[in-house]
């Protein structure tokens, strides 16, 4: 009987497990997959594309800036007739470039490239799940992406052009066709990308912070999440809240460029006619899209500190310092991320009263990043560091953090940001805190996952050259930058022969280029690296770096469902690096307190008896039965 | 030429690349594992590339700023401007103090605390006293900045004063329009959108049903403002968004279709006197467009000269007013304006022997009004 009864049990588990094993068609596990590691392979690929399309188009915006009276005819093949007869670029599509630069380096490479890639990669992985709350969902968010970016990867090639009108498309320029060419389909198809944009990233948002608080394995308490999950999971409400006012934003001008409303629109006289257009106003544009605009950059920013601070942890083989201090910054940034928004419109003519208000606020917002690159720098103090290319770039994202955010203190200064907005100071600020900070975040975490994703190891030696070119071309872009903003020379000009004020730029813009373009050069290196050691890399250990944290409990070719057999429950923080009294510098979340007497904290011995309970738990393996 | 050696010196440092890393490969598979081997190769290459970024880096920005200070711009011709300036300049001395110490010390700890087999990581998860400190102190340090900001900004923000010159200014694409209320009454007219005409001479769109606008004259390549006195500028768009920018004066206000602007500013210095001090005899302060507005938008410029009062009344009284230039291109557009005003208006018609006028006044030159014949 008892032999019947096993059979019968061993069927029923069986079933349960097989529940989720039918074999999927080509289509459904490698295009249209519900599994969160290939949708995080998925974005970290387009993102990479366009990575490549956003950082040439500004090699050829700094051609351009540097060498203004160089003959481009060359790019004729790729450029077309937007390279003029005697070899310049058109003025139009210079305002074309840096518009499009913008947009995608911002939406489409460091949100939905960086935030895709490693939310979705590393959310079920180190919470202990077997997937997302919703495949389907996360499956949807992808493709969504991917029209998004067929739209606006289109709009580049059309006749009239891309959106012109800067990455923030201000009305009336972006509102009004005949005002600008790339006013016309260009912007319409911005619009329609960017609202199929958003819905995408609400659904990878919503499904983010649902696996987070839902599907976290046993004994994963909230304080027991790595800074990476806390990073995302703010960064996702943060999204989920400010996302939508872009939306509306885009949806009123939609309806200002198509169907005669005047949201934006009042008293405009514009090629020789009156529009009828009255009460609207351009400054409500600015404010929706900067309510979105704001928080924005810290959903760049947020994640790539996330990663840096389990990078630094793990490869200083030191407890990342002031583990609640980290928490509780990254809430009140983000909690002050969406009340400073108006820092950006400063000289919009808005009530000045508003501005000193926001100026305050703004520079509250100092306070917690300081603390946070305070808490990198005390992490690696008596640590033991091992030069990893992720540690690299993760210890270049702590200065560049610095470095670029130190500047934002003068621009959050209303008074002094009367004669800075809209200069090249603004340029450096936030391409230095925000754009090479987000893209070294990226690159630390493609080397430090890589093994977890390929099963293989990234050329260190590679890599750490990457790293040194990278970071020193940054540097000697975006530093100069800062003179030429001080010396008053303006965004988005084409050229600036036109004014006896600018036209002793021609040295540092000239440097600027060149180093922009070995830079860009630069990147090649890693992108052989990447493409290279995916298929040829050494195959990778189980845990290359000696990570505390649950993905690298996984086997080293992760399959669907992540664990083989039950997911492992958590008894301890991920930050036990280095322990007195540890036999090893590191030990993982999963292994009890039971059995690491010799370094238990006295006050950690009373966990022991909780041990048992949080087996016991009631966990939420989606592979389980319902 | 050049292309050709940048493409070569990229190519090889390409290969230079593949190279190293090959070598480092092949090293690592024939030596074994040395006592003080790190986990990944040329760690201790790449602590010591840290201290190398540091000392190069610290002097490269030394240099930079010294060569860069060539470029900026010479002392702000406004008491506002010095204002800020000076607080700019005292803001980033503590900004670059507290860039070289944190930089300092990331870069340090990263070569000195460089993976040392056998050595163990001092484990310190926290201390809140320390924590309170580093909160404590930017904190201060920030509501200092904030209220001196404050400060500046109310004041740059109040009202114009009383005395100070109107001036509006109009952006389009791609041009500025200034508009002067006239040496009659000294009173900016009104404007509606609708009445702009660029073939008519009438681009601002200027309203003859207000009288005040009959002497209202407008320039589009200069503007004309009395050294130290205050000028309050009235800025407005008319078809996208511009930005009133005079970086010599620091003054800087968004141009709204739709929403007129104001900023007020005291330029102290004449032109005169900045062509002596920089010593550049065609030295002139410029206008230029900090909003994106489409194809022409670096090209906006717009000559401010600052002179003595003589000067620049000299200069309104060669200046036509718009209505004469419209009456004088079109007669017919006496028809347009309000019956009560058509004699007032007459004032400003060119002198001809016909005029097609329905009013049965004297519709010749009268004593009132040589000035702009």
């Amino acid at each position: 009987m008892s032999v019947v009864e096993a059979n019968l049990e061993h069927d029923v588990h069986a079933q349960d497990e097989h529940e989720h094993h039918e074999e999927l068609n080509f289509w459904r596990k490698y295009i249209f997959s519900e599994d969160h590691k290939v949708i995080a392979k998925q974005y970290m690929i387009t993102g990479i594309f366009w990575a490549i399309i956003g950082a040439a188009m500004s090699v050829v915006f700094r051609l351009q800036l540097g060498f203004p009276g160089a003959n481009l005819s060359w790019l004729k093949p790729f450029l077309g007739k937007w390279i003029t007869e005697t070899g310049a670029i058109d003025p139009n599509f210079y305002l074309a470039l840096v518009t499009m630069h913008g947009t995608i380096m911002v939406f489409f490479v460091l949100t939905a490239g960086l935030s895709g890639t490693f939310s979705n990669f590393l959310i079920p992985l180190q919470v202990g799940a077997r997937d997302m709350a919703s495949g389907f969902l996360n499956m949807l968010s992808f493709w969504f992406f991917f029209v998004s970016s067929v739209l606006m990867f289109i709009s580049i090639f059309l006749e009239t052009g891309p959106a012109a009108g800067g990455w923030v498309i201000y009305p009336p320029l972006s509102a009004l066709p005949q005002a600008h060419m790339g006013s016309e389909m260009g912007m319409t198809l911005w619009l329609l990308s960017m609202a199929i944009f958003i819905m995408s990233s609400l659904l990878g948002s919503l499904n983010y912070v649902t696996t987070i608080i839902n599907l976290r394995t046993r004994g994963m308490t909230f304080t027991r999440l790595p800074l990476t999950i806390w990073a995302f999971m703010i960064t996702a409400i943060l999204g989920i809240i400010s996302f939508p006012v872009l939306l509306s934003a885009a949806l009123l001008l939609i309806f200002d460029r198509h169907f005669g409303t005047s949201f934006y629109l009042s008293e405009i006289y514009i090629n020789g006619e009156a529009l009828p257009n009255v009460g609207g106003s351009p400054i409500l544009f600015q404010h929706l899209f900067w309510f979105l605009g704001h928080p924005e950059v810290y959903i760049v920013l947020l994640p790539a500190l996330g990663i840096t601070s389990e990078i630094i942890a793990t490869n200083s083989r030191k407890p990342i310092f002031g583990y609640r201090a980290m928490i509780a910054s990254l809430m009140a940034i983000a909690f002050l991320a969406f009340i400073v928004w108006a820092h950006h419109m400063f000289v919009t003519g808005m009530n000045p009263f508003l501005g000193s208000i926001f100026m305050f606020l703004t520079l509250i917002i100092a306070v917690p990043s300081a603390v946070k690159a305070f808490n990198y720098i005390t992490t690696l103090w008596r640590g033991n560091i091992v030069f990893t290319p992720a540690m690299l770039f993760s210890i270049g994202l702590v200065s560049l953090f610095v470095s670029g955010g130190l500047t934002g203190i003068i621009l959050g200064n209303a008074a002094l940001d009367i004669q800075l907005h809209d200069t090249y100071f603004v340029v450096a600020h936030f391409h230095i805190v925000m754009g090479a900070a987000s893209a070294f975040g990226f690159f630390a975490g493609i080397y430090h996952w890589f093994p977890k994703m390929f099963g293989r190891m990234l050329n260190n030696t590679m890599g750490q050259i990457h790293f040194w070119l990278t970071f020193a071309g940054v540097y000697l872009i975006f530093m100069p930058m800062h003179y030429i903003g001080i010396a008053g020379f303006p965004r988005r000009y084409y050229q600036f022969t036109a004014f006896d004020f600018a036209k002793s730029f021609t040295d540092m813009n000239m440097f600027i280029s060149v180093a922009a373009i070995l830079t860009f050069f630069a990147q090649f290196i890693f992108l052989w690296n990447f493409f290279y050691s995916i298929f040829k890399g050494k195959v990778a250990p189980a845990n290359p770096w000696k990570s505390n944290t649950l993905e690298w409990t996984t086997p080293v070719n992760v399959g669907h469902g992540n664990w083989i057999g039950e997911i492992p429950a958590v008894y301890r923080w991920p930050y036990d690096y280095s322990k007195p009294g540890a036999p090893d510098d590191f030990i993982p979340q999963n292994v009890p307190h039971s059995q690491t007497l010799e370094s238990n904290f006295p006050h950690e011995n009373a966990y022991i008896a909780q041990e048992k309970e949080i087996e016991a738990q009631n966990y939420n393996d989606q592979f389980a039965a319902h | 030429m050049v292309y050709l050696v940048g493409l070569l010196l990229i190519v090889l440092l390409g290969i230079a690349v593949a190279v190293a890393a090959k070598l480092q490969n092949v090293m690592g598979n024939i030596k074994s594992a040395s006592d003080d081997e790190a986990p990944v190769p040329n760690n201790k290459i790449n602590g010591a590339l840290w201290i190398l970024f540091l000392i190069a880096g610290s002097i490269g920005m030394v240099w930079s700023y010294l060569s860069a200070e060539a470029y900026f711009l010479p002392e702000a011709s406004s008491p506002h401007g010095r204002e800020t300036d000076s607080q700019f300049w005292f803001d980033m001395g503590l900004l670059t103090i507290a860039f070289f110490a944190v930089n300092f010390l990331l870069f340090f700890f990263a070569w000195k605390y460089q993976y040392k087999k056998g050595y163990k990581a001092t484990f310190y998860p926290e201390d809140h006293k320390l924590e309170l400190i580093w909160t404590a102190i930017p904190a201060v340090i920030m509501a200092v900045l904030v209220f001196l900001g404050f400060r500046s900004w109310t004041h740059i923000m109040s009202d114009a004063p009383a005395d100070a010159q109107v001036v509006e200014i109009m952006g389009k694409q791609f041009g500025w329009v200034v508009r002067y209320g006239g040496i009659q009454d000294n009173k900016l007219g009104n404007y509606n959108y609708k009445l702009i005409d660029d073939n008519n001479s009438n681009p601002s769109g200027i309203d003859y049903s207000d009288e005040a606008s009959f002497d209202d004259f407008i320039n589009v390549s200069e503007m004309h403002v009395e050294v130290g006195k205050p000028v309050s500028l009235k800025i407005r768009a008319r078809d996208v968004l511009h930005s009133v920018f005079i970086p010599h004066m620091r003054v800087k206000m968004d141009a709204v279709p739709g929403m007129p602007t104001k900023f007020w500013f005291t330029p102290d210095k004449s032109t005169e006197q900045m062509r002596a001090e920089t010593g550049n005899p065609n030295f002139d302060y410029e206008i230029a467009c900090t909003e994106v507005c489409g194809r022409g938008h670096f090209a906006m410029r717009l000559r401010l000269i600052v002179e003595d009062k003589a000067s620049v009344d000299a200069w309104k009284q060669q200046q036509k007013p718009v209505l004469s230039q419209i009456l004088e291109a079109n007669p017919k557009f006496i028809s347009k304006i309000p019956e009560r005003l058509r004699a007032k208006a007459m004032d400003y018609a060119p002198y001809v022997e016909e005029i097609d006028s329905t009013t049965a006044t004297t519709g010749s030159a009268t004593a009132t009004s040589t000035s702009f014949r």
